[in-house]
């Protein structure tokens, strides 16, 4: 027997608290399930700093990847009869689940911004590189890795498989929005996944939903729409994240100031320079991001100092409402003031934005880049979910979008009382 | 603050107009590959790359009345025109943020169709590819925008022509 076909002598499985067991059969899927690159995503948090605002959001990346796996492993078992389905894409389906996600680093979204990276292309060179899953994958076949690659990336020509990945309704999204809801402890976030697997079709360049399905797929799409504004839109985790960003910025700036470090900051001087190769990229978990920032708590530098304590106690910037429209010139006000006080605006301020669009539909004649969810009606014609459901089509293609402006409460605080730049200072926030 | 936001604030008023959501998302990936710092993330889509922050900033823009969107029928098509509005351009000039001149490449760009900035963005996205690699793939990917190997040759001058600025 080939090792792409090879089965475990028996059956493996891992206990989890969304899908309650994952299946594993496949030698491809325990052996890449072993190996140190896809090991080391127990070391990076699947939420980031949300543990700072729900303290249950601890979950990995590790844990996620296995639960995308299940979902697709249960699709294609579903698919097996079904027409439009070729078998011989089961294990290439399973792998790209499997490692979707195998590029993250510490905190995907604010180190990726710092440091202007971006985790798709380090899964690709994972995938594709000098490492142990392409030892494994390449076993299978030696184009193999590529074609993984491809689907993650999602320039492979078969769309089919591609969408059970990557669109608007795929195991990504189904996963992480049941585990987070999870994990945080919210009562949204829920809806009824093993009726919409049922009712999944296979087509030629997406998978469709029987039109029986239409209400578990609203919900799919109503759970997402909340788990965005009440979870990851979370005004307390993106203080968090605001700090975040503002260590790394120090630290950089620090770097190339010449400053020294009472700790050598090893692991990042190669962010620092962008120069990363794989090998610094994957020595870089978020035990070890932890660890500069504890010690860095006691550098002499005033400010890395003092974000890194406020990290580490979880003593997070306040915020307010703001309109960057209409408001924008009491933001430059307001920076001139905290320059004037001895506050660094850089790094003691910021407006932040949060948009999202909770589904998007095809409209005739424009050049729309989202593949929508099509319901397939009993004489097999495909319709547009948005025109078929009134719930849907009242949220489809409208954005919302979210703008705070956050600052350090305490160091204005500290201004003495009679002052007249902590009464404008106040004037401005407080209006 | 809102540096992001106005870089793509300082490419709309370089290009005075820009016309298709199409070509917006295209140009701003080649300015991007072309050693320009814009922030938005891309990914691969229907038409190439195609970026879902760059998306969400614009409506962003236009909901606080930096930019204006109109939506127009051309040919018994849609397509949407964007301009920087005059808050917009108060807001540039008060934000002091220092953006770089793109404007020679916006016009090159502007002279272009969207179908082929679609292609140069897609030739681009696989930078990391052999010449022969990337025609392969541009050839399965985009079969169904029928790319003759002319409009490749022409594609592989323009990238050469971006390298120049």
């Amino acid at each position: 027997m080939s090792y792409r076909d090879e089965q475990l002598s028996e059956e493996k499985v891992f206990k989890d608290p969304v899908h309650r067991y994952i299946h594993v059969r496949d030698r491809v899927i325990w052996d890449l399930i072993g190996t140190p690159e896809f090991q080391r995503l127990r070391r990076i948090k699947q939420l980031g700093t949300t543990y700072l605002t729900f303290h249950g959001a601890e979950h990995s990346r590790f844990s996620h990847s296995l639960g995308v796996y299940e979902i697709v492993r249960r699709i294609v078992e579903n698919f097996r009869e079904q027409p439009n389905w070729n078998e011989n894409d089961r294990l290439l389906c399973l792998c790209a689940a499997l490692l979707h996600d195998l590029g993250h680093g510490p905190f995907s979204h604010s180190f990726e911004k710092v440091f202007d990276l971006d985790h798709e292309d380090y899964t690709r060179e994972i995938i594709l590189g000098d490492t142990k899953v392409n030892e494994v994958l390449s076993n299978v076949d030696p184009h193999f890795p590529q074609e993984v690659a491809d689907i993650i990336h999602k320039t492979h020509p078969n769309k089919l498989v591609v969408s059970l990945i990557s669109s608007q309704i795929d195991a990504d999204r189904m996963d992480y929005l049941q585990r987070d809801a999870y994990f945080t402890g919210v009562s949204y976030g829920h809806f009824d996944m093993e009726r919409i697997l049922r009712v999944m079709r296979p087509m030629d360049d997406q998978a469709v939903i029987k039109e029986s399905g239409m209400h578990a797929v609203e919900d799919y799409i109503m759970s997402r729409y909340q788990m965005y504004w009440q979870v990851y839109f979370h005004p307390v985790t993106r203080s968090a994240e605001v700090i975040l960003s503002k260590i790394l910025h120090r630290a950089k700036e620090l770097y190339h100031s010449d400053y020294k470090f009472k700790l050598a900051p090893t692991h990042f001087v190669s962010f620092f320079e962008k120069r990363v190769s794989l090998d610094d990229y994957l020595k870089l978990d978020e035990n070890v991001v932890f660890y500069y920032f504890h010690i860095w708590q006691e550098e002499e530098d005033d400010i890395l100092s003092d974000l890194c304590r406020r990290f580490v106690d979880r003593d997070l910037y306040k915020y307010i409402e703001f309109n960057p429209g209409s408001e924008y010139r009491e933001l430059m006000d307001l920076k001139d003031c905290f320059i004037e006080a001895g506050i660094d605006p850089s790094y003691y301020l910021e407006v932040d934005s949060s948009s999202d669009l909770p589904y998007d539909f095809y409209r005739q004649g424009e050049d729309e880049e989202r593949l929508p969810i099509l319901l397939q009606v009993p004489n097999g014609e495909l319709k547009e979910l948005s025109r078929q459901s009134e719930i849907v089509e009242a949220i489809s293609g409208k954005k919302r979008t979210d703008h705070k402006l956050y600052y350090a409460e305490d160091l204005i605080e500290k201004l003495p009382e009679d002052s007249q730049i902590k009464r404008r200072i106040n004037e401005i926030i407080k209006g | 603050m809102l540096e992001d936001h106005a870089k793509l604030m300082s490419f709309f008023e370089q290009a005075d107009e820009v016309v298709g959501r199409k070509r917006l998302q295209k140009m701003v990936y080649i300015l991007k590959k072309s050693g320009f710092n814009f922030s938005e993330r891309y990914s691969f889509h229907f038409y190439g790359p195609y970026s879902e922050e760059l998306s969400t900033r614009i409506e962003e823009l236009c909901n606080l009345g930096f930019l204006v969107e109109e939506r127009e029928k051309e040919k018994g098509y849609y397509q949407y025109r964007y301009t920087l509005t005059d808050h917009g351009t108060s807001f540039l000039t008060d934000s002091n943020v220092e953006t770089p001149d793109m404007s020679g490449l916006i016009d090159r760009m502007n002279d272009q169709s969207s179908k082929f900035l679609e292609l140069v963005s897609t030739m681009l996205f696989f930078d990391n590819f052999s010449k022969e690699e990337v025609e392969e793939k541009v050839f399965t990917v985009k079969s169904k925008q029928n790319y003759s190997q002319q409009d490749l040759d022409d594609a592989w001058a323009f990238i050469d022509e971006l390298k120049q600025h």
